[in-house]
């Protein structure tokens, strides 16, 4: 069968039964998105190019199966390559496709060129230029391979429109050729049992499990660890949902904004279990100074993790979920420990959950204090954050942007299982949200899709609203509208003598109910704290198109706990009430 | 010479990398290390017996980060098959000098007799210089150019290690790569 590369691209595609993509059509892919018209894929058209990266990343988060966005070359794909750039630091399968100018104008400045293999080389787990139609098949399925086994990533294929006007045999290769590409599966045996030595002989041990445990699909598996061994968990922000927070044994974020328990017990311990994390300098704070006394075993896929930061007594290289049930079996072979073997450490934790819990002023109620003509809200993002947890069911899918609001709500909501929650952690890409919900949403229309976003991150990505509108999918947006850009102004305060420079929005500029429904959302807008669970069940009832609700928050409010840049994690600093002794919020 | 004048100390140690033959793979293998912020000291390049494959030979400042994290971040690029530390106590090292050397009738004589002993060649012969290639341990290639720099340097270039493992284990010198003159 005779196809043209285009064809063969798409068919590919379906091959590798992908039922969405989103992205954006123009000159150099043109070729590509005729037969789109004849094919089953759906089709989902953005409005500008990041957009289809982070729906790509919330349609992966929210499903466990690669995303794929397709855009033209030049400006369209360095558009898309802060999509790829966050879905690598957040190991998210991505297949991206770009179109490319002819191979004969390639090095030649044509028009909408770009060295896109190039621009993208640092930021994608590999990429490709199809040269040659006949390789279409192959390198597709290369591509897919390696964007979903291993560490997963993000891939890019570009492709050069005589390429895909070109034409070739139809083939489906057999398998893979890659002798480069082995990716670790089944934990070494003796590594296990050291691994498991030490767990046995801790005092103060925590399990540290990060974004692995959710990408091995490991939940399972680590509930078991934790029965069998009743250790405490913390979750990191990539791995919130991986372990449910209801759990007693549940201790919550650590890091720089994490629980003083989480991060206090990780400080303490005599061993850290590091499942599936990579020590971030958000997790550690100062290096030198994080967890001095506890030895490290330390589980990853990719071993480029082991020793990158923290030399671990144990590594091992291997595939989360198979090395977790690897521990259970040899543990249990050891003999199960005893019931109470760590009620002491148990018990010191649970002094530091009474003494030191997540906490804030609630708000006053009515619409806040008014000065002159203007008036400052005293809605509290956190009050909003909880108030949406108590409306919404259980299996929510919560997506947030960065900054502020991206910690409340890891901080207030309570998530209960994997793949419930969706953000932007390692890049730290403002804008995150609103695209990655819609994402989620059409990968996940049975749930309800929620994303708390802030003031200045939904004005970087909010045109796709649109997008969300056009193609009928309804997600919801919790605006936490401090009219200020609200992590910045908090650095600002605590560390530039509250010299508050170019980080001040206006809560209403843009008029963000107007802007929502000229996008053909429902547009709502919430100023006292009374108003806010009544807006959230009107817009739990609306199923036929996005919601957006501007929440008018206290631009004052500051997150917390802290560590500050660059401190110890046992320099901490937790709530201060501003109601009550209004002690310095630093030593 | 002093052992810090040598300019491969202890701080540089050598990779054989065995790559797949592909368009963009030694970019992949410099932008690897560009961000992650490793220094290359030499990189040698060229097509193995199997065309399909590429070795690599590059020089790492292991100063600049732990040589297990090096191998490691190379180890994911898709397109690297194999990676090997080549130690020089277990390795035959070779590199290959080019230099012109500004010379009058009186020191060519002179420069000629060094090249003699160095085992190379005189390949270019003008009025006022000539160009010489030598091969042999880059020990070797250091302490030539150490002698020539005195005559005055016009133009060089040196292609970088390249190595092998040894054969059957042996420690000892020998052969083509051994250094001519005693190096410490």
């Amino acid at each position: 069968m005779e196809l043209t590369g285009a064809q063969a691209l798409v068919k590919s595609l379906e091959m590798q039964e992908v039922e969405v993509m989103f992205g954006l059509p123009g000159g150099a892919i043109l070729p590509v998105y005729d037969p789109i018209i004849d094919s089953p894929i759906r089709h989902i058209l953005v409005r500008h190019e990041q957009g289809a990266g982070h729906m790509a990343e919330g349609y992966a988060q929210a499903t466990g199966r690669p995303g794929v966005a397709m855009v033209t070359s030049g400006p369209a794909a360095t558009n898309i390559v802060t999509a790829l750039a966050d879905a690598y630091m957040d190991s998210i399968p991505l297949v991206c496709i770009t179109g490319q100018v002819a191979t004969s104008a390639i090095g030649t400045d044509a028009f909408q060129e770009t060295d896109t293999t190039g621009i993208t080389l640092g930021v994608t787990k590999h990429n490709w230029l199809v040269t040659d139609a006949a390789d279409i098949p192959q390198i597709v399925r290369e591509a897919f391979h390696i964007a979903t086994t291993g560490r997963p990533g993000p891939v890019l294929i570009d492709f050069p429109k005589d390429v895909a006007n070109a034409s070739m045999e139809w083939y489906w290769p057999d398998g893979v050729d890659l002798p480069g590409y082995h990716p670790a599966s089944h934990p070494d045996p003796e590594a296990i049992r050291a691994a498991a030595a030490l767990i046995l002989a801790a005092e103060r041990p925590v399990i540290y499990a990060g974004g692995g445990i959710l990408k091995s699909r490991a939940s399972e598996a680590l509930r078991e660890l934790v029965n069998l061994t009743g250790i405490p968990v913390v979750t990191t922000l990539m791995a919130r949902g991986s372990f449910p927070d209801s759990d007693p044994l549940c201790l919550g974020m650590p890091g720089m904004h994490g629980n003083y328990a989480a991060v206090t017990a990780m400080q303490r311990a005599d061993l850290l279990l590091a499942l599936g994390s990579r020590f971030d300098d958000r997790v550690t704070g100062k290096v030198s100074a994080f967890a001095p006394g506890a030895k490290v075993v330390h589980v990853d896929i990719d071993k480029a993790e082991i020793g990158k930061v923290r030399r671990p007594d144990v590594g091992v290289v291997a595939d989360c979920r198979l090395a977790i049930e690897a521990l259970v079996g040899e543990i249990k072979a050891f003999g199960s420990p005893d019931d109470n073997w760590l009620a002491p450490w148990i018990a010191t934790i649970r002094r530091w959950q009474a003494e030191y819990p997540c906490t804030y002023d609630r708000s006053e109620s009515g619409r806040g204090a008014t000065s002159g003509t203007s008036r400052r809200p005293t809605l509290k993002p956190q009050f909003v954050i909880e108030s949406l947890r108590a409306a919404t069911p259980a299996d929510t899918i919560l997506v947030s942007g960065v900054g502020q609001h991206q910690m409340w709500a890891s901080q207030y909501w309570s998530f209960e299982y994997p793949n419930t929650w969706i953000n932007s952690g390692g890049l730290g890409t403002m804008g995150f949200a609103v695209p990655a919900a819609i994402g989620a949403k059409v990968g996940r229309p049975d749930r309800m899709v929620w994303a708390v976003d802030g003031d200045g991150c939904f004005q970087m990505t909010a045109q796709e609203l649109a997008t969300a509108t056009a193609e009928r999918v309804p997600v919801k947006i919790a605006i936490l509208n401090n009219a200020y850009l609200g992590m910045v102004r908090q650095w600002q305060h605590m560390f530039y003598e509250e010299r508050y420079s170019e980080v001040y929005l206006s809560p209403d500029l843009p008029d963000y109910v107007g802007w929502a429904e000229s996008m053909g959302c429902i547009g709502l807008r919430v100023e006292s704290p009374e108003e806010v669970t009544p807006a959230i069940e009107k817009a739990n009832e609306i199923d036929d198109r996005p919601v957006v609700i501007d929440f008018r928050t206290d631009s004052m409010e500051q997150v917390f706990p802290i560590v500050p840049a660059g401190a110890s994690n046992d320099d901490i600093v937790t709530y201060q009430s501003r109601s009550g002794s209004g002690a310095e919020v630093l030593p | 010479m002093s052992a810090d004048q040598r300019r491969y100390g202890p701080r540089h140690r050598l990779l054989s990398v065995l790559v797949e033959n592909k368009a963009g793979v030694l970019a992949r293998v410099a932008g690897l290390f560009s961000r992650r912020g490793y220094n290359i000291y030499s990189l040698a390049v060229a097509p193995t017996d199997n065309e399909r494959f590429s070795r690599i030979s590059i020089v790492v400042d292991v100063e600049s980060a732990p040589l297990e994290q090096v191998v490691a971040q190379l180890d994911k690029l898709i397109n690297v098959v194999e990676i090997g530390e080549l130690h020089p106590d277990e390795a035959r090292e070779a590199e290959l000098l080019l230099v012109s050397v500004s010379v009058d009738a009186r020191q060519r004589s002179q420069v000629i007799e060094l090249v003699g002993v160095f085992g190379g060649r005189i390949v270019d012969v003008g009025h006022d210089a000539i160009t010489v290639m030598v091969a042999g341990t880059p020990e070797a290639i250091d302490d030539f150019e150490d002698l020539m720099r005195p005559y005055g340097i016009a133009g060089l270039q040196r292609t970088g290690r390249i190595a092998l493992p040894k054969l059957d284990g042996r420690s000892s010198a020998s052969g083509a790569a051994a250094p001519p003159v005693g190096i410490a």
